[in-house]
């Protein structure tokens, strides 16, 4: 029942384009691209599809889990509501392969982020945004571990290139920053279940459900700004749209007395490749240390830039209206 | 099990069929500088006549402009900037002839047919 309900949601999700146009530049502050990233949101707000974003990792068994082969298949639309204002869905698949045990499937919760981009500088290649993260509860399978109740994560992004660097060290001028940091509250501070032990009596038990911080950033290098701005170093396609960059996505728990502290994480250094419509990206993930795991993972994606692929669709902001061909970006 | 993964595998193709659906809509998008004239960062020999970028699309003439200045933020080129008529990918404008050995900056801004504007500048010398 909760995947039929699930698979309407992305269903409504992906007719919504058709439906309600959107527009505006995604990811140009200045003359710095900057693209989507795998593992942690870009500052942008911006008319995108993820689809899909694949990954895959073992991770290691714990007190009451066995090791688990963990595959993630994702789906993420973003629509500007406003030149600096975006709101995005995301939706994943997830097949847990247990060591020893049954194999699980199902989608996870329905995540849904507002985000409001309030300081953007072009001569200096940065920007800032906040936004509010809201895992819809009771959206996902249980089975999977999909919480029964809603989280809320406030964040703050951020995004600069180097390019104001002066001339002397031109070739840093392509370094590309970006980072995130939020917490994740649950609405919902402990999870009791309720069973019956081997003598008949009633066992219940509470698992809680901590506060966690998920902080991260990239380090990019745009070979395209290098090529295009700085030095033509003769790179030709498909080298000269290619980004080569290593993200830092990691979870730190902060209020279990038996967690927190604990961060988990990895480090994937991949490579993204932009075109006009669309680009792709694949990392891998090294985890940062042995609770996370001691396998390396792969994630991949495919990601439209649904403004240029459909510009006479997504032109309409239900905030700002149509946004013409001369507006100032 | 079995039937959780065929109702996945028919979202998947319910998610394909619709991207499939959505990418034949146009064929427009931000316009990037492919190469140029004067080549970006490099020195030449001898003073060019123009500087030409070409871009990886077809750019907009009204809207689509180019300017070279020196080291001292002087114009020197001819303020002719335009795209060229026969190919619709390429700005370039006419400099100054017996330009002097130095440092010169080139700026440019165009908007593709679609309304997207990019813009940027980029350093040549001239030995």
């Amino acid at each position: 029942m909760k995947i039929a309900r699930f698979g309407l949601c992305l269903l409504v999700l992906l007719m919504v384009p058709g439906v309600v146009p959107v527009a505006h530049a995604h990811g140009l502050v200045g003359k710095c691209f900057l693209p989507a990233t795998l593992a942690i949101d870009d500052p942008f707000v911006a008319d995108e599809l993820s689809l899909p974003t694949i990954s895959h990792i073992k991770t290691p068994a714990s007190s009451d889990s066995p090791a688990t082969k963990e595959t993630d298949i994702d789906a993420e639309f973003s629509k500007r509501l406003s030149p600096n204002l975006g709101i995005t869905f995301e939706g994943s698949y997830k097949i847990l392969d247990q060591e020893h045990d049954k194999t699980l499937d199902g989608f996870d919760n329905l995540g849904v982020t507002l985000k409001y981009v309030f300081f953007k500088n072009p001569e200096h290649q940065m920007l800032i945004a906040a936004g509010v993260g809201w895992d819809v509860g009771g959206t996902g399978s249980s089975e999977i571990g999909a919480d029964s109740f809603d989280t809320v994560t406030p964040q703050i992004f951020w995004g600069k290139c180097l390019g104001d660097l002066p001339d002397q060290v031109e070739f840093l001028q392509p370094l590309v920053f970006t980072g995130v940091f939020g917490v994740s509250m649950p609405t919902r501070h402990g999870t009791k279940t309720v069973g019956v032990d081997e003598t008949g009596a009633v066992d219940i038990h509470t698992t809680a459900n901590p506060s966690i911080a998920h902080w991260g950033f990239t380090v990019q290098y745009d070979l395209y700004y290098l090529q295009s701005f700085v030095r033509d170093i003769g790179l030709r396609a498909p080298f000269n749209r290619m980004i080569p960059l290593v993200e830092f996505a990691m979870e730190t728990p902060l209020d279990d007395p038996q967690t927190a502290g604990q961060t988990t994480g990895t480090i994937n250094p991949g490579i993204i490749w932009f075109g006009r419509y669309v680009q792709i990206g694949l990392e891998a993930q090294i985890p940062v240390n042995e609770r996370t795991g001691k396998n390396v993972g792969v994630l991949a994606q495919l990601h439209f830039y649904l403004d240029d692929i459909a510009p006479q669709i997504f032109t309409w902001t239900p905030f700002h209206g149509v946004l013409g061909p001369t507006f100032p970006r | 099990m079995a039937s959780s993964a065929r109702r996945f595998r028919d979202s998947v193709r319910t998610a394909i069929l619709a991207v499939l659906l959505l990418v034949p809509v146009a064929a427009w998008a931000h316009a990037f500088p492919d190469h140029s004239e004067p080549r970006v960062g490099r020195t030449v020999d001898a003073a060019p006549s123009q500087v030409r970028i070409w871009f990886d699309g077809a750019i907009e003439p009204v809207f689509s402009t180019i300017r070279v200045e020196n080291a001292s933020g002087q114009r020197v080129d001819k303020g002719d900037g335009h795209v060229d008529a026969k190919d619709n990918t390429l700005l370039e404008t006419n400099v100054q002839p017996g330009l002097a050995p130095g440092k010169y900056r080139v700026f440019w801004s165009v908007i593709a047919r679609d309304g997207h504007r990019t813009e940027g500048d980029y350093p040549f010398r001239i030995k």
